[in-house]
């Protein structure tokens, strides 16, 4: 499945790229920004950069039984990121967890502007 | 995909000509039918694996191929490594040894039929499912590292199965070359009591019935007659597996660069099996293809536990255990010369055939076992390897159905609550842990797996033995 997101700059592309990918798996809008998780990562190029950003959130919300719905960058560079995510533990009741996505891949992968805003998409394997 | 780009070497074998950078032809097994709803991508990921260095023979696709990640989903690369040959992280997929083992319960549907809500009922309470289950399995680190050398066999040491489990499973449940150091702290962080777990999306536990017997020599060294009662497990290596995909995605970037590999696309990124790089995934790939073995030992005792309850006289024996999406090192027979090659199967299915000493002995002069399931509430099938696939498709045949319809679309197609009931009237019983996760697994959201079997079959792939009708299912 395919998942994007768009802004006004790379940083707020990612994080909604984010939301998105948070979204095929539990209704992220009942997700409260209870509990913060740091990310940092590191790649070849701002394209991987977006990959690594996007496997790394999947990392910790199953590592720490979380869903995430909320998402900022701090720092971007094409080799290196700082950011956060917010979410709370995993409820099966309020969250209504539909399927798991397992990584994002490179497939149909592109970072960059088109028609004046910052885009940044690839495909989950699901 | 347009069949004026292929030429027909046999009805149900077609050559994509080896042209541009392609060091081989692509070979796609199917009918005219499947080939021209296939969609387009497949032409190109074939054609683009069919440029990576070492391949042997032909870049290969299945008749249920459909777009993947580097890889067609059915597709089928073997490498050798003398020749420079590569190990690709879209020929072995972000669910590392994703499989089917099918339990035979030894009763008949007869004797089932009473039972079938509470055994269904028993199963979805004792094997966790769904989006972020965990089980009751809590491994120590030093026990993880067991699980990733050794997979179902540690399980089965621990008492959790019997050693026929492990004759019965794909190399006895257990890879060598499993060196748990190339598995990240992260990957194994997440492991966390997912030993023993059936994750979600198309992953199933069913009960099924034979309906059909196609071969009944074949079915008789098998153990199965019309009206027996199996059980099919789908599952894979959890989130172990897939952490393993994506920590090597970025090494594996570096290496193509570095090896100056002619990649088409960046889903292809690859490292020579005979590299630092190549080597260390190759590594963290077997600890994962064993714990997925393992996750399946677990379940099968899960299975027993939960019969038990409902059924105490029932005994629960395997028929067999197969991987999808793996890289296995085997000898194949390649321009007359017996060759060790690292074989890719991307949602394709190991086919050994009869003469492979590596099946068990009870199947031996027979042939490997193949299931391939079918999706919620279609026919499964099981078929025996054949020679002739041996010698064109490096013993390969399809792992199901594949998809012909998005998830986005299936979601705004059916309503998985309405899916249940019409499934239900089919006298199909269903427990899920999501109806959103439901539509998404509609039947109609898949091509028929009828026609992709009457492919292989034609093909000479494999031969169909007997067909499986679900009478209760388990979704995550």
């Amino acid at each position: 499945m395919g998942i994007a997101g768009t802004g006004p700059t790379l940083e707020e592309a990612f994080s909604q790229a984010a939301r998105a990918m948070f979204g095929i798996m539990v209704e992220v809008d009942q997700v409260r920004p209870q509990k913060q998780v740091s990310v940092e990562c590191q790649a070849n190029d701002v394209a991987e950069l977006f990959v690594e950003w996007l496997n790394a959130l999947l990392a910790e919300a199953d590592i720490h039984r979380m869903a995430l719905a909320r998402f900022r960058v701090d720092s971007l560079s094409d080799y290196h990121l700082v950011g956060c995510a917010w979410g709370e533990p995993l409820d099966t009741q309020r969250h209504h967890p539909k399927i798991e996505v397992k990584a994002a891949t490179y497939a149909m992968l592109f970072v960059g502007s088109e028609k004046g805003r910052y885009v940044a998409r690839c495909v989950v394997d699901l | 995909m347009e069949l004026r780009k292929l030429k027909r070497q046999k009805e149900y074998q077609w050559i994509i000509p080896q042209t541009g950078d392609m060091i081989v032809p692509g070979q796609i097994f199917a009918s005219q039918q499947l080939i021209e709803e296939m969609d387009e991508k497949v032409y190109e990921q074939v054609t683009n694996v069919a440029c990576l260095p070492g391949l042997q023979r032909f870049s290969i696709a299945m008749p249920d191929a459909h777009w993947g990640y580097g890889f067609p989903i059915g597709g089928v690369a073997a490498f050798d490594p003398q020749e420079g040959g590569v190990v690709s992280v879209g020929g072995v997929g972000f669910d590392v040894n994703c499989g089917v083992r099918t339990l035979k319960t030894g009763m008949v549907w007869e004797d089932i039929k009473p039972h079938l809500r509470s055994i269904i009922d028993t199963l979805f309470s004792i094997v966790p499912a769904g989006v972020g289950s965990r089980g009751e399995i809590s491994l120590s680190s030093s026990q993880i590292q067991e699980v990733l050398t050794k997979g179902a066999q540690w399980v089965v040491s621990r008492g959790y199965g019997t050693h026929e489990d492990l004759d019965f499973t794909e190399d006895r449940g257990m890879v060598s070359g499993a060196d748990p150091s190339a598995v990240s702290e992260v990957a194994l962080r997440r492991e966390r009591r997912q030993v023993g777990t059936l994750g979600s999306g198309n992953h199933y536990l069913e009960i099924q019935r034979v309906d059909e017997i196609y071969n009944p020599e074949v079915a008789q060294k098998f153990g199965l007659a019309v009206d027996d009662v199996v059980v099919t497990i789908h599952c894979g290596s959890r989130a172990l597996g897939h952490q393993v995909g994506t920590d090597y995605l970025k090494s594996l970037a570096a290496a193509s660069r570095k090896y100056g590999i002619p990649i088409r696309e960046r889903e292809l990124v690859c490292a020579p099996i005979n590299s630092p790089e190549g080597r260390q995934y190759l590594s963290a790939v077997n600890c994962a293809i064993n714990y997925a073995f393992a996750n399946r030992q677990v379940i099968t005792h899960l299975v027993r536990l939960g019969f038990e309850k409902v059924l105490p006289k029932v005994e629960i024996h395997m028929l067999y255990d197969i991987g999808h999406n793996t890289c296995k090192v085997e000898r194949h027979q390649i321009d007359g010369q017996s060759k060790e090659v690292y074989v890719h199967r991307k949602g394709a299915t190991r086919a050994f055939g009869a003469s492979r000493e590596n099946i068990p002995s009870a199947y031996r002069g027979v042939g490997q076992p193949v299931i391939v399931g079918g999706t919620m509430g279609t026919a499964s099938y099981i078929l025996v390897g054949t020679e002739y696939g041996e010698q064109v498709a490096f013993a390969s045949v399809c792992h199901g159905a594949g998809r012909r319809m998005s998830r986005k679309k299936a979601k705004k197609t059916w309503r998985g609550d309405r899916l249940v009931r019409e499934l239900e009237a089919k006298g199909i019983y269903v427990r899920g842990h999501s109806f959103a996760g439901l539509a998404e697994e509609a039947p109609g959201a898949y091509k028929d797996v009828s026609e992709v079997i009457e492919a292989i079959h034609n093909a000479g792939l494999a031969s169909k033995v007997a067909r499986l009708q679900p009478m209760g299912c388990i979704k995550g």
